[in-house]
């Protein structure tokens, strides 16, 4: 029941293997509390120069799969299964040596933090060159010159001054491209970006994605990108995965995920992106509650405490996925917009529920 | 290169350190000063007359009020006149500079062997934090916290001088007459007086190491694709080792007067050996300037590693 | 952070019952069945372990568990006696310099600053040896060379605890200061304190140690554990028998370890910030 089909993206024309190809990826941490299942069955795929976005609420397990995904999370205490298929290679299957030689020139990481990602200690310059030279085996002089190329195409004024800075001396959106810099240095086939916009300004955030994906384009790579706001996503991605307490419980093609969104997590996400265009007084709705401890999920669908539509059957049985249209998939009993929706709907409401009460409060009844 | 703040982080220090060591100055005069005893008895004998020993005072200034003596002997301190000692009249400045090379020597060497142990054990130590190799060098370390250094000098003269004649027991050959010779009479009491330095630093390396393994700039430096050698050299070094640093400089400060006692157990003559050898002649001055040179070497050396982590840390640099 | 870490774990009772043996030793050691530890026999000299002599006995025939016992008064006495002149003074002063925070404490602090700026050793080792080198008058001054640091370890931690809610509650409900001293703070601070004053202890044991191969601890023949050691030392005795050395050394060793793992125990088992330091 668990066991969900590789979801397919590719365009008709792309026939080749995906790029990357997870398949019911599982990553549980043994913690002394007890079992933390962070990643519980995931799996999807990606064809080269294509964008997946994967999209969920802090703590639903979305940084810990892109990590795991890598293979970067420390051997102990960590159990993992399932098959990362890279160009057809599996990187579960690949000790240290192995995955030093994909890390960086065959796929990088963008970090969530750069304050914390770069290190405070080690010049800006160095921290670009160094992969330029163990890596890509570059000279000196080479590497220099190609650090400072990727520094200008970054956006960063002056590059070589920069090189010389140290990280706290650049701002906060200096140091993600810098970030981004250090990630692209090697010529990665596949970046997988950690919510690479969440400390920056509104304008800032925006000008670093427009980076991203005009670096995707020219290079050619495919990108998973992951972030909590499915608003950053909205424009700049293929495909959306929507993930939820360690599973993805919606994918789809970007604007199927909007136009015909199944899944009431997916719709709540929606809901909660500003728009620009709405009258000033329109509430922002917020979703109630937290997500479920990953460490005792839930008996039903982890979603269903939450959930404004969810009747018994919801608490009692997990919602395998099931395909709405080829590449469409989600995990739910009463999808959005279905009759039995509405009366779980109702029911709620009158039960006095509160993500129901709250939906019924500002309009927006099924 | 330095930036503003630096200079005034700098220029405050400086303040700081000339005020403590003026205070030094009057710790080290009054120390001797207040203490009982007469050095004129020293001088002369128990059994010379009143006003002999009244003159004698007056020729060595020590009639005058206490506030008078200390700026004259601060006075010529500051022209490089240390004064000279009682008994052998050797300028005190002469014999300081014959010993304090030995202090130095020995700290120096203490350390270089406290680094060379310390450094690999923590780094092998903090890549698998609970497992054997940590746990056996961390109880191994813990043990050595609490072996005195004479206990230790005392075990090492039983099973190298003693037992299989490697080293000397005792004595002290000078550094510009014969390397080798020099080497040898120092590495024991080095050894000694290293030890204790070799359990704080491994302690201190490997937590400081394990935290900054943790830290996102190391599983960035890990999704390069970079080695862990030189991982563990270029990125988790150096931030971790400022707590080291700074344990390393008020060490090195108390090494110097640690050093005491090794150089008694060894006999070799260097500053700790002679003020002992000072003290129990009653021989003031060298007392005096030795207390001082010593206790000002102390902040010194305290002083110019704060200084260096300033350096070492761009993020002290700027704050 | 693992429950293992909030226990004190079996090793702990081991040391602190060395401890105690030390600490019985010292106490009842005239009604002890030992010999008398200056008692010469030169019958019995350099002997070997035996019934008479349980770690045999040195190069004057004298009975050298006897004298370890014997010599452990003057280790605990200026290791506790020091440490609890350093806590009365430098704790107290550090408790209410880490609560007011005010003038007093900034004089305070610039001269523990000053003090402690001073190697310590250099210090003592003058005043011991022009002053005097009796028993009280040891204690004395290693006591009060403790009070600095002593002084800097209590204020830090108490300045830890001064600003929690708690306290600023008492204050509110109208305590007096010193109420909010004894029965509010020093309940918080008494067992990091607890912790540092052992470790306190371990250093003055060696402290004495260290005098004693200067010359300059009790003078001999009373027997301290550093001038058991330094005797052993010299003479030649190293190399005819190195046990007078050895046993005082084992010994000290023991102590020292006891002393470092409870307080080090303690500090963790009470989760004491080392920041303080």
């Amino acid at each position: 029941m668990r066991r969900a089909d590789p979801l397919r993206f590719a365009p008709v024309e792309d026939m080749a293997d995906p790029l990357l190809s997870v398949e019911d990826l599982r990553t549980h941490f043994r913690t002394p509390a007890g079992v933390l299942r962070a990643v519980d069955g995931v799996s999807f795929s990606l064809d080269r120069g294509k964008t997946l976005g994967i999209v969920g609420e802090s703590g639903s397990g979305k940084t810990v799969l892109s990590r795991s995904v890598m293979g970067l999370l420390s051997q102990s205490s960590v159990d993992r299964s399932g098959r990362v298929l890279f160009a057809g290679h599996d990187l579960t299957a690949m000790g240290p040596r192995e995955l030093r030689q994909v890390w960086g020139t065959q796929v990088s990481m963008i970090f969530q933090d750069p304050m914390t990602a770069l290190n405070p200690v080690v010049r800006i310059g160095r921290q670009i060159t160094e992969s330029l030279r163990i890596r890509a085996g570059l000279d000196r002089a080479a590497a220099r010159q190609t650090a400072v190329a990727l520094l200008a195409s970054v956006g960063i004024p002056s590059p070589e001054r920069r090189l010389r800075s140290y990280p706290h001396e650049l701002s906060g959106g200096m140091r993600q491209r810098v970030m981004i810099a250090i990630a692209l240095s090697c010529g990665p086939k596949l970046v997988l970006a950690d919510e690479p916009t969440t400390g920056l300004d509104v304008t800032i955030q925006a000008q670093i994605l427009d980076l991203l994906s005009s670096e995707q384009r020219e290079r050619s790579m495919a990108m998973v990108l992951v972030t909590h706001d499915l608003g950053v996503v909205a424009g700049r991605t293929d495909h959306i995965a929507v993930m939820y307490a360690g599973r993805i419980v919606e994918s789809a093609p970007t604007a199927v995920v909007f136009r015909d969104t199944k899944m009431p997590y997916t719709e709540a996400l929606i809901r909660s992106i500003p728009k620009l265009a709405a009258p000033s007084h329109t509430r922002l709705l917020a979703i109630e509650g937290r997500p479920p401890s990953l460490l005792d999920p839930p008996e039903g669908c982890a979603f269903a405490p939450r959930c404004p539509y969810a009747d018994d059957r919801c608490h009692r049985e997990a919602p395998p996925l099931r395909e709405a249209s080829p590449g469409h998939l989600y995990a739910c009993w009463n999808p959005v917009g279905t009759p039995a929706a509405a009366r779980a709907f109702e029911a709620n409401r009158q039960a006095g529920l509160p993500a129901a009460v709250a939906y019924a409060r500002s309009g927006v009844a099924p | 290169m330095l930036g503003e703040p630096v200079l005034k982080y700098l220029i405050t220090r400086l303040v700081q350190l000339v005020a403590v060591v003026f205070v030094i100055s009057v710790l080290a005069f009054l120390l001797v000063h207040l203490l009982p005893g007469d050095p004129s008895v020293t001088i002369l004998g128990p059994f010379d007359t009143a006003a002999a020993r009244a003159e004698v005072l007056r020729q060595l200034g020590l009639d005058k009020p206490l506030p008078l003596q200390y700026l004259t002997w601060l006075g010529n301190v500051l022209h490089g006149n240390l004064g000279e000692s009682f008994l052998t009249k050797e300028s005190v400045s002469h014999a300081i500079a014959q010993a304090f090379p030995i202090d130095l020597e020995l700290v120096v060497l203490s350390q270089i062997i406290a680094f060379a142990v310390a450094i690999p054990l923590a780094m092998v130590a903090a890549r698998r934090p609970n497992k054997a190799f940590d746990r056996l060098s961390s109880t191994f370390t813990f043990g050595l916290l609490s072996v005195p250094a004479f206990i230790l000098a005392v075990l090492l003269v039983l099973v190298f001088a003693v037992s299989i004649h490697a080293f000397p027991a005792t004595g002290w050959t000078n550094l510009t007459s014969n390397l080798g010779q020099n080497l040898r009479s120092a590495i024991l009491p080095s050894i000694a007086l290293g030890a204790g330095s070799v359990a704080v630093y491994f302690r201190l390396l490997r937590s400081d190491l394990i935290s900054t393994l943790q830290e996102d700039y190391i599983t960035m430096a890990r999704a390069k694709g970079l080695p862990t050698r030189y991982i563990l050299f270029r990125h988790a070094l150096r931030p971790s080792s400022f707590s080291l640093l700074a344990s390393a400089g008020i060490n090195i400060g108390s090494l110097l007067t640690g050093a005491f006692v090794v150089e008694y157990l060894f006999q070799l003559p260097g500053i700790g050996y002679q003020i002992v050898e000072s003290i129990s002649s009653r021989d003031y001055l060298m007392v005096q300037g030795m207390a001082l040179v010593v206790a000002v070497a102390f902040v010194v050396v305290n002083f110019a590693v704060d200084f260096l982590l300033v350096l070492l840390d761009p993020r002290i640099r700027r704050a | 952070m693992p429950d293992s870490q909030k226990r004190l774990g079996p090793l702990f009772w081991i040391c602190l019952g060395f401890i105690g043996l030390v600490v019985f030793g010292a106490i009842f050691a005239n009604v002890l069945p030992l010999p008398n530890p200056d008692a010469q026999n030169y019958a019995a000299v350099n002997a070997g372990p035996s019934l008479h002599h349980l770690l045999g006995t040195d190069d004057l025939g004298r009975d050298l568990l006897s004298r370890i016992v014997f010599g452990s008064r003057v280790s605990l006495v200026v290791g506790f006696g020091g440490i609890a002149i350093g806590l009365a003074i430098g704790g107290t002063l550090g408790l209410v310099a880490g609560y007011r925070s005010g003038a007093l404490d900034t004089v305070l602090n610039a001269g523990s600053f000053v003090i402690l700026a001073f190697p310590p050793l250099l210090a003592i080792i003058v005043i011991v040896a022009f002053w005097g080198r009796s028993l009280p008058k040891l204690t004395l001054i290693i006591g009060i060379a403790s009070i600095p640091s002593m002084f800097r370890v209590i204020r830090a931690t108490t300045m830890s605890y001064a600003n929690r809610d708690f306290v600023v509650a008492a204050r509110a409900l109208g305590a007096s200061n010193r109420r909010i001293i004894f029965r509010e703070l020093l309940p918080n601070v008494a067992p990091a304190a607890i912790s540092f004053a052992l470790i306190g202890v371990a250093i003055i044991v060696v402290l004495e140690g260290s005098l004693a191969f200067l010359g300059l601890s009790v003078a001999l023949p009373t027997p301290s554990w550093g001038n058991i050691i330094y005797e052993g030392a010299s003479n030649n005795n190293l190399q005819t028998n190195p046990f007078i050395a050895l046993w005082p050394a084992l010994a000290m060793f023991l102590l020292l370890t006891s002393l470092n793992l409870v307080g080090d125990r303690l500090r963790s088992y009470f989760d004491v910030r080392e920041g303080g330091l």
